[in-house]
């Protein structure tokens, strides 16, 4: 522990916390002071605990062991109205928003006695109007929560915090849904409250941010609080290896030079649908050899692309050709026909089937061709693919009659991609393939990838991360609003020219399908 | 010719509100119920129960007024269980609804039998009386539609205008109505998820019975056994038919009355001889299926409803 050489009193005190989910330790004897006008940066992997300690904070869980005091008073553990009162505000990374309810309701929320006999409506716009002048958290608080941005969203989260005047602001990863413009505006956000004598503590396990904005860093890995810096004083090659416990390899990713296209879009539309951007007029050339990077804020097109290629949706208009072949019947099974392999973005939902065991996992797109005998499963062989597959990728697991449920999300993401990579794939459609996922698995999979791109797949990779797109990437297009930026080569733009693209800048106005 | 006459009769009007009322005050409950993220499917049962003890309790000396009190409170108790069991424990609202109304239901016709043994016809008690207000019932038509029903039936329309202005003006109706959106973030603003759901259910489940008392004490003057008869599934697809809001829901309930309503002179007419009733009793549930599908396809189910909220869980 650092003694802060002003004798100034912490405002937060966070003492010997400890806490166990079944046999799993998420927190392990943790101790954190804050004091005024400070941003602390809790750094660590997925799973390290860091959610679960700012939860415990903000009376989401209750603490084994160990208690939290604000300005000097025990808070009573459990109870988040204890902490609201005590002027803790959290932003949590999976916003805590009611849709269909306007900005203002979601932010009067909680703030005014159960029986009062009215919401005050006008004065309180009133009062999130000026706090959204003087904090530049521009969002308008009578429009529906539903129709804003991830970035609006996120300002009223933080406006939620301040309307009841808190004095300590956590934030949960709150840069992972943002462009690297939404995500400066933020921090400017952030100086003007410490200016006004707010601290803050700020989750993440993002390097360059935590140096950007954090005073000091405190590193927890598997739990345990392993390093506390003066960001001054350190370095991100140093937290990098401490947050790890460790050096790791990243793979390395020279430039290639392409082969030929083996998919390619040519100005393809989608029907427009409720939940989804649909795609305008996107002109696309996935090459052998290649991986092809698409970034942008989620929620611009890029699901809408991800089932298209997979075979969800059809084009409503324009060409789709796959090794030049013209596509017509387009279904899920027919892009399995076409040698296209599916990351998706979302490996428990439709990537798995929680409660199937892993050789079912394994044999989902191939148990009526290669494990179907007669119109019958032959189980024998179906079971030596998922064994050789756990061995071949190192799945971690009891055996293969394991649930996958049970699984953590790496190994499940490694038993997808042996599925994928199994069969020399031609086209691999990898969405999001290292989400939620600890710095190991990311390499192995990253690894992985660039195996398969050397034996001359192509790969179309879908990440809202620019690092992770920058690095493994031969060609960056960026997606806004269902339209796709020009092809850009490794190395000829950088992350503040990919995040203008990502918030609209350069694409051409968007003319009427006049044809 | 007949239905003309049919449809500019006071009567008509008359006896379409007076039907409506008991839907109006169950609907009501549902509503509020599933605002607050809760399917009660215990409302048929909840009815039953609501109309046997107004019935009884004044059949036993206490007041009208009295017997809606006691009705509210059974409704609120057989509330309480769905509370505990699908809001506390998290279990399955379908299933503990359903429990909720073969429960009520049969342990009303038990109650009806322990406390009546001997009789073959159920006794009658003094019902509400219409209450006619002066002026307004004057009025043509709309007068005697509107302004000379029983004092339960005003207290349904000036319940739906509260009720509507509850949810939409103040915070505990802002509260309800967040808490079947977004339990977290009514959990993340420090209230408590379980006491506003529990809260909702009780009063909602205590709304449903009134509604069944309704029957008891003022359509009729007596309990019958299949009295109810499906009014509760029928305020089911009201609260769906009024997209979760008093003053649709309450226009279904009207319009819903009205077909029944109509149903029932259509058989006094030349008509009816030679078609067989049974085609004029299945008329308002095939409308009000064709209104369904007309009215409710955009409307917004609360985002929570039927989804349990466990505080604490990862």
């Amino acid at each position: 522990m650092i003694e802060n050489s002003t004798a100034q009193h912490p405002v937060l005190r966070l003492s010997n916390i400890t806490k166990r989910f079944g046999k799993v330790m998420a927190n392990e004897a943790v101790s954190l002071d804050l004091v005024c006008g400070e941003v602390v940066a809790l750094l660590g992997e997925n799973g390290a605990g860091k959610t679960t300690l700012m939860n415990i904070l903000f009376g989401q869980y209750a603490a084994d062991e160990g208690f939290v005091e604000v300005f000097g008073t025990q808070l009573p553990p459990g109870s988040p109205r204890a902490a609201l009162d005590a002027g803790v505000g959290m932003v949590h990374q999976h916003f805590t928003l009611a849709e269909n309810l306007s900005v203002w309701e979601n932010i009067v929320l909680g703030t005014l006695p159960l029986f009062g006999r009215s919401l005050a409506a006008r004065a309180a716009k009133a009062k999130i109007r000026a706090l959204s002048e003087s904090f530049k958290l521009a969002v308008d608080p009578n429009a529906t929560v539903s129709t804003l941005t991830v970035g609006e969203r996120q300002r009223v989260e933080i406006l939620k915090a301040l309307y009841r005047d808190a004095k300590i602001l956590i934030l949960d990863e709150p840069t992972a849904v943002l462009t690297p413009q939404e995500a400066d505006g933020l921090f400017a956000t952030l100086r003007e409250a410490v200016g006004r004598g707010l601290s803050v503590v700020f989750i993440s396990h993002k390097l360059h941010e935590v140096m950007a904005i954090a005073d000091r860093v405190v590193v927890l890995r598997h739990g345990k609080l392993v390093a506390e810096r003066a960001t001054a004083d350190t370095s991100r090659e140093e937290l990098a290896t401490v947050m790890v416990g460790g050096a790791t390899k990243a793979p390395e990713f020279e430039a290639r030079s392409a082969g030929p296209a083996l998919l390619t879009l040519d100005r393809v539309s989608t029907q427009a649908t409720a939940s989804e951007t649909p795609l305008d007029r996107v002109t696309l050339n996935l090459h052998a050899g290649q991986i092809t990077g698409l970034a942008g804020v989620s929620g611009n097109g890029q699901a809408t692309l991800s089932d298209l290629i997979s075979g969800l949706i059809a084009p409503s208009q324009g060409l789709m050709t796959i090794a030049e072949g013209e596509i017509s019947a387009w279904s899920p099974r027919a892009a399995l026909a076409k040698g296209i392999a599916r990351i998706p973005e979302d490996r428990h939902k439709t990537g798995t089937i929680a409660d199937f065991d892993l050789t079912e996992n394994a044999m989902l797109e191939t148990y009526n061709s290669t494990f179907a005998k007669r119109g019958w499963i032959n189980w024998r062989a179906a079971r030596k693919h998922a064994d050789h597959l756990i061995e071949t990728y190192d799945i971690r697991c009891p055996g293969a009659d394991t649930r996958i449920r049970l699984l953590s999300g790496g190994n499940m993401q490694k038993l997808v991609l042996g599925r994928v990579l199994e069969n020399n794939p031609l086209i691999i459609l990898a969405n999001q393939p290292v989400r939620g996922l600890d710095i190991g698995a990311v390499n192995y999979v990253h690894a992985r990838l660039g195996e398969a791109r050397t034996n001359g797949a192509a790969i179309l990779l879908i990440s809202e991360d620019l690092d992770e797109i920058m690095k493994l990437s031969d060609v960056v297009h960026v997606m806004s609003e269902g339209r796709l930026s020009p092809a850009f080569a490794r190395g000829s733009i950088d992350a503040a020219g990919l995040g203008a693209w990502m918030a609209g800048d350069g694409f051409e106005e968007r003319a009427d399908h006049a044809s | 010719m007949d239905i003309l006459e049919i449809l500019l009769s006071a009567s008509f009007w008359a006896a379409a509100i007076r039907i409506a009322s008991p839907l109006i005050f169950a609907t009501m409950g549902e509503l509020i119920c599933e605002r607050a993220g809760v399917l009660n499917l215990g409302i048929e049962g909840i009815m039953v129960a609501g109309a046997f003890a107004g019935w009884i309790a004044v059949w036993a000396g206490l007041p009208l007024w009295g017997g809606v009190a006691i009705a509210m409170i059974a409704g609120m108790g057989f509330g309480a269980l769905h509370g505990v069991l699908s809001v506390l424990f998290g279990l399955s609202q379908h299933v503990v609804g359903v429990g909720i109304t073969l429960l009520a239901t049969s342990l009303t016709f038990y109650t009806y039998r322990v406390a009546l043994p001997e009789v073959s016809t159920p006794p009658k008690i003094e019902a509400f009386k219409v209450l006619e207000i002066p002026l307004l019932s004057d009025i043509p038509i709309i007068g005697q539609a509107l302004f000379a029903q029983t004092p339960l039936t005003y207290l349904a329309f000036g319940l739906t205008a509260a009720l509507a202005w509850i949810l939409y003006r103040t915070p505990l109706g802002l509260a309800v109505r967040a808490v079947g959106e977004s339990p977290a973030s009514v959990a993340a603003q420090g209230l408590s998820v379980a006491a506003i759901r529990m809260g909702a259910v009780i009063f909602g489940s205590g709304l449903m019975a009134v509604g069944g008392a309704f029957l008891t004490m003022s359509a009729f003057d007596s309990f019958f056994f299949d009295m109810v008869n499906g009014r509760g599934w029928i305020c089911i697809a009201l609260v769906v038919f009024g997209a979760w809001r008093p003053g649709k829901a309450l226009l279904g309930a009207i319009l819903f009355a009205a077909f029944d309503a109509f149903q029932i002179r259509l058989q006094q007419t030349g008509i009816g001889v030679h078609v067989p009733y049974q085609i004029f009793l299945m008329m308002p549930y095939i409308l009000s299926i064709l209104a369904l599908v007309l009215m409710s396809r955009r409307a917004e189910v609360p985002a929570a409803l039927m989804v349990p909220f466990n505080k604490g869980e990862r």
